[in-house]
């Protein structure tokens, strides 16, 4: 327990520009605190979220990963976030056989207005990482070659939501 | 091309950053940046001094990239950009950290994790930035008209405004007349002047204005395109009348046979025919049939109307039309529904008779509804003796609707000076708070005091007919705890009078959507900025006003109304709009043509060209999403301002101390 | 097919002075082809007191007949008594809302080697099971002696709906009314229908619940009920007993009968007065046997209105 008090989690976040960044800046201006642990890139849309960004943030040392967007049925885009669950469902399929917990890469949704929301969002998943402890990819993947043979299928499927 | 120099900029935003994250220490560290060539940290970066110390840098250093540290883009983004502009370098060379929204306040008692952030935010800039291209902004042309979506005071304010500067404005309205709630109303507080005598001569003006197409009776379904080029799609619903030929005469609902409750105009305390005109100064003059329940349309004959109208104005085979409309602006002024009371059962509305929501006594206090001005209870002629007026139904209310409404204490005020000066009754008034906030409306409630009207504060428990005394025997007893007294007190009242809260229109989660305009929770339409930009919305060239964005009274909806004209008109004069380059494109050397995009786009913005075997985005439709750019196998479509070199560098820059790097055993991306 | 079997808990009321109800339990889910399988070993539910004197060993009082259940592999508990409903199915919910309690509750049935995972035993009142399980549709086809004539006031109390509207609507509850006309009665408008009967008022100040119940006594045959249809044995037992005394300290002559709900399902099942328990009642019930009559009542002309008055508004059914 101690030791998961002492770790402090790198958590990537991508944000929609137009809901959760907003439910983001609206958590600031409210002064809602949350653990400092998630550092977050805004996107016009959950839709613009290539997996390949993930994999990128979770093997360049993040601990986990947080996509945040607009509720179902109210995206700027009309319909990106759908898209986005779609990728989202694929994406955890392939992190799942890579051997990633499954809290460590979350999709939830925010309105400009939920402010405190948002930061609940932040400090439940700091908990559930820190009970999971730092990611180890390359301890997970002694060889990784399992990671290689799925290259080829992995851009593609995922990326087109089938 | 020569290396890249970056400058970076660290606001103290007085103590509301330098407060939380070390900012000396951060401007120091990010110097070991890369291609970082200044950096500095300043009290208040937006300031005309702080901007000035980017623009001497950018001629001094020859700096080609700008990183701000300071607030969120959306606050600062535009700002800087165009100080980037004035000193000659292309505003999309420039990048924004926000380390104040997502840093120091939200991490205020943590400074070394609130440093540490900022500094990968920093970082994250920093590495993005280095990415940036110059871009150009899209202009486009201004079409000169505005839609205006909703014929009440708000919609009509600012139809007339622009109207009156000379710019074509479409107003669509819902129902057969425009007027909206405020034609109901017989008199308005504080000042007690009658509703119709000055709203009328408004709907009269709006409806005979040469530069103002009245559309009513009218719905929008569908909002193509973006500022200076909407398409929109509007709905006219089939009037069976010939707007050409009709006089207004009054003839066909005379003798139309059926009856039916006035749900809407009379609040449901009055009846209508089945062709009607909602109320006698109804703009434009036109009645319209309604098809549900009109004869007619369900068993083939009657067509009364039709036989006595003298100018054969009447026809059956009217169908909707379907009318596209191309404006540059829309105002949103859809106004408000008045909460449900039938939803609080304890206080008996639709079960007990004499319980009345605030709008049915607005129509029986109106000479011109039912009773025609006389207070009476449900039976038609009895004067009450007693009445009550419940304020906050539905508002206050955790478990209805949290946010107050804002003008039930004045109408409820107004209520009982009129219910007063009619019947001599005795008034209750049962409040939470007293909140005459405006100009006139203290000097209103002490007016309403003198006038002996009782007010007990506590919330009401229920209204019910069950009598403990012969006293209350007949009557509607009011059973509330006087929080003054601490007592709980019973009060038997001939009529009730409940001031039933103002809510969202039923449908304003479908029109924020069809319009891409937020609604917070409550759903009431959202504003760019609640202190700072009101009538604007997150959206470009759509604007709100009145109820549809929160709870407010007739002085604050025409200001609203006339805000939105202003700021259209503003636009309009511009000719010209800029556009935020952030679009698709494909390279179409790399397309394979397998057309996966093309189902994607929510636009129908990208089309395959099958001569060439390749896709094309149209730049005009595109509103700059990335879902294709996600999706594309061959990573042929790019991303404006969000490309895949520019997030993935970011990505690597914000996780600058975590981790120890190795970009070779999982590269996925050779 | 098997008769759907529902682990039963009793309550202490029906053991004793509320025996009729129990009677008429059995009887009706007899007809109805339900069985209701007693839970072994059950004890008190601590009545509407206890939980105001020592609130925790209240909690593991009732959390003990909830652990019972589940050890016994129930899903549902079926309560008749609005007072156990109530205290069972605070203790399920505030159990699964405040983890510390859980904990707490849970160390003291440690004692008796029991465990209760919050939300494991769903509470459901019998009227509720005989609606929503059974339906008003096969509740009227099985209708042997429809009760046409009758009006009855429908009295839910003050327990039942309690404490998260889960079972209808808090202060207007519909689900008995529509019971009633399903048997072919007449429900009454009743503006009391959920207000307090006064509990056991009656052990500390009987003035004051004899007002109380003077009250709804007097409101049930203000709207010209028959009788009053209580689910709850404390209800009927204030309402039934008392109101003699009642009648004395307010110099009135009410004899308004008050019947729980499943002998008033009973009689129109056609089962005999003795199958029902009738008979220990102090107010006697043959005045509004006698009511019922074989065809039903004309139907009622819509009330006439003067021509000037003022529509009411739409209410949806």
């Amino acid at each position: 327990m101690s030791e998961a008090e002492k770790f402090n989690p790198v958590i990537v976040g991508f944000l929609c520009n137009w809901c959760s960044y907003r439910a983001a800046d609206l958590a600031g201006t409210s002064r809602m605190g949350y653990p400092a642990t998630l550092r977050d890139i805004r996107i016009m849309c959950t839709g613009r979220l290539d997996p390949t960004f993930v994999l990128r943030a979770l093997q360049g040392g993040a601990d986990g990963v947080l996509i945040m967007g607009c509720h179902p049925g109210q995206c700027h885009y009309q319909e990106g976030n759908y898209k986005a669950i779609r990728r989202f469902a694929l994406l955890k399929r392939v992190l799942q056989q890579l051997g990633l917990e499954e809290e460590r890469v979350q999709l939830h949704w925010a309105s400009a207005a939920q402010g405190l929301l948002f930061a609940e969002t932040v400090s439940r998943m700091t908990r559930q990482i820190q009970a999971l402890g730092p990611l180890d990819w390359k301890h997970n993947w002694p060889n990784e070659e399992p990671f290689m043979l799925l290259q080829p299928y992995l851009h593609e499927e995922v990326a087109h939501g089938r | 091309m020569s290396e890249p120099r970056v400058g970076i900029y660290v606001c103290h935003c007085g103590h509301n950053i330098a407060g939380a994250v070390d900012v000396e220490h951060l401007s120091e560290w990010a110097l070991n940046l890369p291609h970082v060539v200044v950096a500095r940290n300043y009290q208040f970066m937006c300031a005309g001094t702080g901007q000035e110390l980017i623009e001497n840098d950018i001629g001094e250093y020859g700096l080609t990239h700008i990183v701000v540290a300071s607030c969120s883009p959306h606050m600062h983004e535009k700002t800087f950009r165009n100080a980037c502009e004035r000193a000659g370098l292309n505003a999309y060379l420039f990048e924004m950290a926000n380390i104040r929204e997502h840093a120091s306040w939200v991490h205020p008692n943590n400074r070394s994790a609130a440093t540490s952030k900022a500094k990968a935010l920093v970082s994250a800039a920093v590495h993005r930035v280095l990415k940036h291209q110059a871009l150009e902004p899209m202009r486009v042309d201004i079409l000169p008209a505005t839609l205006v979506v909703g014929g009440g005071i708000a919609g009509i304010q600012a139809a007339l405004e622009i109207a009156d500067a000379g710019y074509p404005v479409y107003l669509v309205e819902r129902e057969p007349s425009i007027g909206g709630h405020m034609a109901q109303f017989d008199k308005t507080f504080p000042t007690l002047d009658c509703a119709a005598c000055i709203l009328t001569p408004k709907m009269f003006d709006a409806g005979a204005h040469p530069n103002i197409t009245l559309l009513t009776y009218a719905e929008v379904e569908q909002v193509e395109g973006y500022v200076g080029n909407f398409h929109v799609t509007v709905r006219k619903k089939a009037r069976m009348i010939r707007e050409d030929l009709c006089t207004g005469c009054g003839t066909c609902w005379e003798k139309c046979p059926i009856k039916v409750v006035d749900t809407v105009f009379e609040a449901g305390l009055g009846y209508r025919k089945a062709i009607y005109r909602p109320f006698p100064q109804a703009v434009p003059k036109y009645p319209v049939v309604d098809a549900q329940n009109c004869t007619y349309f369900s068993t083939g004959k009657c067509k009364a109307c039709e036989r006595f109208c003298p100018t054969g104005a009447i026809d059956f085979e009217m169908q909707d039309e379907i009318i596209t409309l191309d404006v540059g602006n829309i105002i949103l002024a859809t106004g408000y529904d008045l909460f449900d009371a039938r939803r609080i059962p304890e206080y008996g509305y639709g079960r007990l008779p004499n319980v009345f929501t605030s709008l049915e006594f607005e129509r029986l206090t109106n000479a011109a509804g039912p009773t025609g001005g006389k207070i009476t209870l449900r039976d038609g002629e009895t004067e009450p003796q007693s009445v009550a007026i419940i304020h906050c139904v539905g508002s206050r209310d955790k478990a209805y609707n949290e946010y107050c409404s804002a003008i039930c204490c004045m109408s409820s005020l107004k209520f009982a000076h009129l219910a007063k000066e009619k019947t001599h009754a005795e008034i209750y008034n049962f409040y939470i708070d007293m909140r005459p906030i405006a100009k006139g409306y203290e000097e209103f409630y002490h007016r309403i005091l003198a006038e002996g009207v009782h007010f007990i504060r506590g919330r009401v428990a229920e209204i019910t007919d069950e009598a403990y005394t012969t006293e209350e025997q007949g009557k509607l007893v009011v059973v509330a705890e006087d929080t003054l007294i601490g007592r709980q007190r019973r009060i038997p009242v001939d009529m009730v009078i409940l001031a039933a809260g103002l809510e969202p229109r039923r449908d304003s989660q479908n029109v924020s959507h069809m319009f891409g305009v937020g609604c917070g929770d409550s759903g009431f339409f959202t504003e760019r900025h609640p202190k700072l930009d009101p009538v604007a919305t997150v959206t470009e060239g759509i604007y709100i006003a009145g109820a549809c964005q929160g709870p407010k009274d007739i002085p604050d909806t025409v200001a609203q109304g006339a805000a939105a004209a202003a700021r259209v008109l503003g636009v309009i004069s511009q000719k010209q709009v800029q556009l935020e380059p952030v679009r698709a494109s494909i390279d179409e050397s790399r397309c394979s043509g397998c057309r996966i995009c093309n189902n994607l786009c929510p636009y129908n913005a990208i089309e395959y060209l099958a001569e060439l075997g390749v896709s094309r985005v149209n730049g005009a439709l595109c509103k700059g999403c990335g879902t294709c750019v996600a999706a594309c196998p061959s990573q042929a479509i790019t991303g404006a301002h969000f490309t895949f070199e520019q997030i993935m560098a970011e990505i690597d820059g914000i996780l600058i101390d975590a981790g120890d790097y190795e970009p070779n055993p999982i590269e996925i991306l050779a | 097919m098997n008769a759907p079997s529902y682990t039963y808990y009793p309550g202490c009321s029906l053991q004793h002075r509320s025996h009729a109800y129990e009677v008429s339990n059995r009887a009706v889910a007899r007809v109805l082809g339900i069985e209701l399988a007693e839970l072994d070993d059950w004890n008190c539910c601590g009545a509407t007191e206890y939980f105001s004197i020592n609130r925790l060993p209240a909690y593991a009082l009732v959390a003990r007949n909830l652990a019972l259940a589940e050890q016994a592999g129930a899903r549902e508990l079926v309560v008749p008594c609005s007072a156990c409903f109530l205290n069972l199915h605070k203790t399920d919910a505030h159990m699964r809302q405040h983890p510390h309690l859980e904990h707490n509750i849970n160390l003291a049935l440690k004692a008796g080697d029991l465990h209760y995972d919050p939300g494991s035993v769903r509470v459901r009142h019998l009227v509720e099971v005989i609606i929503n399980d059974i339906g008003f549709e096969t509740l009227s086809k099985l209708v042997r002696r429809p009760l046409y004539g009758l009006k009855l006031a429908a009295y839910y109390g003050c327990l039942i709906v309690r404490p998260d509207n889960a079972l209808d609507d808090v202060e207007q509850p519909m689900l008995m009314d529509r019971m009633i006309e399903a048997l072919g009665a007449e429900a009454v408008h009743f503006s009391m229908k959920t207000a307090c009967c006064g509990g056991h008022m009656t052990q500390i100040s009987e003035t004051t619940a004899l007002e109380m119940i003077h009250r709804l006594v007097r409101n049930a045959s203000v709207n010209e009920a028959d009788g009053m249809v209580t689910i709850c044995p404390m209800c009927q037992l204030n309402l039934d007993v008392y109101q003699d005394p009642a009648n004395r300290m307010f110099e009135t002559s009410y004899t308004m009968p008050v019947l729980f709900f499943t002998q008033l399902i009973g009689l129109a099942l056609g089962l005999s007065p003795e199958e029902l328990g009738f008979g220990q009642e102090f107010v006697s019930i043959t005045p509004l046997v006698e009511k019922i009559r074989d065809t039903p009542p004309p139907r009622a002309k819509p009330e006439r209105r003067p021509r000037q008055a003022l529509p009411m508004p739409a209410m949806p059914h």
